[in-house]
């Protein structure tokens, strides 16, 4: 197989991995909703938290575009 | 940035060469020192003209600068608590210094230092190393039993301790590829979206109209990566506290 195609075809398995971190995030900010609708006063502790946790996620999400281009460019 | 055939040249704005001419190759300076140099200038310059007036009810100017402070500050004393004034100096300066260095990577013609992993592992690395010599110090040996979680059973440990210890070795390791992933994704976006353009508004009549498309996709994407520098500089001082505040704790 052509050394260009496998590439290719290695970085877009690699992407697989972020419907894994849509659903983490999805399921984050879900949470926080419902916490803010249950109780608005609680707005200022959570969001924080909640921001913390998004970015923990998206890291993973980063994880594997890490590894796309260093299939692709590498 | 080549926009021929096929390829797009993405990752060839990270390369480092000499700047500022013959001092830069005399000095070796590349970009990333340029622009290291310039954000701790900007940091202090702000800080020092912001608290000058030392007006007791603060102008516009002194209130962003007070802003800035009282941010960190109560970012560190939340978190790790009552020794945070101990740490908040090192910890408002990681945080100013990627949250400036992020921000200034975002001019066009300009250089994201924090894009490149030897200075974001250098910084992680300095996070780490910090906190494991806190945590020596102030719980001597006793530092080492945080790898048994407590009210494990005992027959369990040599599956447990293992894991422990590596999600610990992770965390420089996480910290530094996280930052690194995110400046580099945005930066790499920014200059595929441009190279779209180029090769669309290449076309015969309706290039220039087409053209526009991937334009307002960069629009869109700026106010992503403006919200997504502040928010790594944030994660990581936040991080940097939760780790500090572990390595204080005492029981």
């Amino acid at each position: 197989m052509d050394i260009h195609a496998a590439r290719e075809i290695g970085a877009g398995l690699a992407v697989i991995a972020l419907a894994g971190v849509g659903v983490g995030i999805g399921n984050i900010f879900a949470s926080l909703v419902t916490s803010i609708a249950r109780n608005p006063a609680a707005r200022p502790h959570v969001f924080g938290i909640g921001i913390l946790g998004f970015a923990l996620t998206e890291a993973v999400a980063l994880y594997a575009l890490l590894i796309a281009f260093l299939v692709l460019f590498g | 940035m080549a926009a021929e055939q096929q390829t797009v040249d993405a990752l060839g704005q990270f390369e480092l060469h000499p700047v500022l001419g013959p001092l830069g190759t005399e000095l070796h300076l590349s970009q990333s020192v340029l622009y290291m140099l310039l954000a701790s200038a900007l940091i202090l310059i702000f800080l020092y003209a912001g608290m000058r007036p030392r007006a007791l009810i603060p102008g516009r100017f002194q209130a962003a600068a007070e802003m800035l402070y009282e941010f960190v500050y109560k970012m560190a004393d939340d978190t790790i608590g009552a020794q945070g004034a101990r740490f908040f100096p090192f910890v408002f300066t990681i945080f100013t210094f990627i949250l400036v260095g992020n921000y200034v990577g975002l001019v066009p013609g300009s250089f994201t230092y924090t894009s490149h992993i030897a200075v974001t592992a250098a910084l992680a690395i300095t996070v780490f190393v910090v906190a494991v010599i806190v945590s020596l110090v102030s719980q001597g040996l006793g530092f080492f039993t945080h790898f048994m979680p407590e009210g494990a059973p005992l027959a369990l440990a040599p599956l447990l301790v293992p894991i422990e210890i590596l999600t610990f070795l992770m965390r420089p390791v996480s910290l530094a590829i996280r930052l690194f992933a995110n400046m580099v994704a945005g930066h790499v976006m920014f200059d595929m979206f441009a190279a779209f353009t180029i090769l669309l508004g290449g076309l015969h009549v309706i290039g220039p109209v087409l053209g526009a498309a991937p334009i307002v996709v960069n629009i869109a994407l700026m106010g992503l990566e403006l919200l997504v520098g502040a928010l790594q500089a944030y994660v990581f001082a936040i991080l940097t506290c939760i780790y500090l505040s572990e390595a204080v704790a005492t029981h």
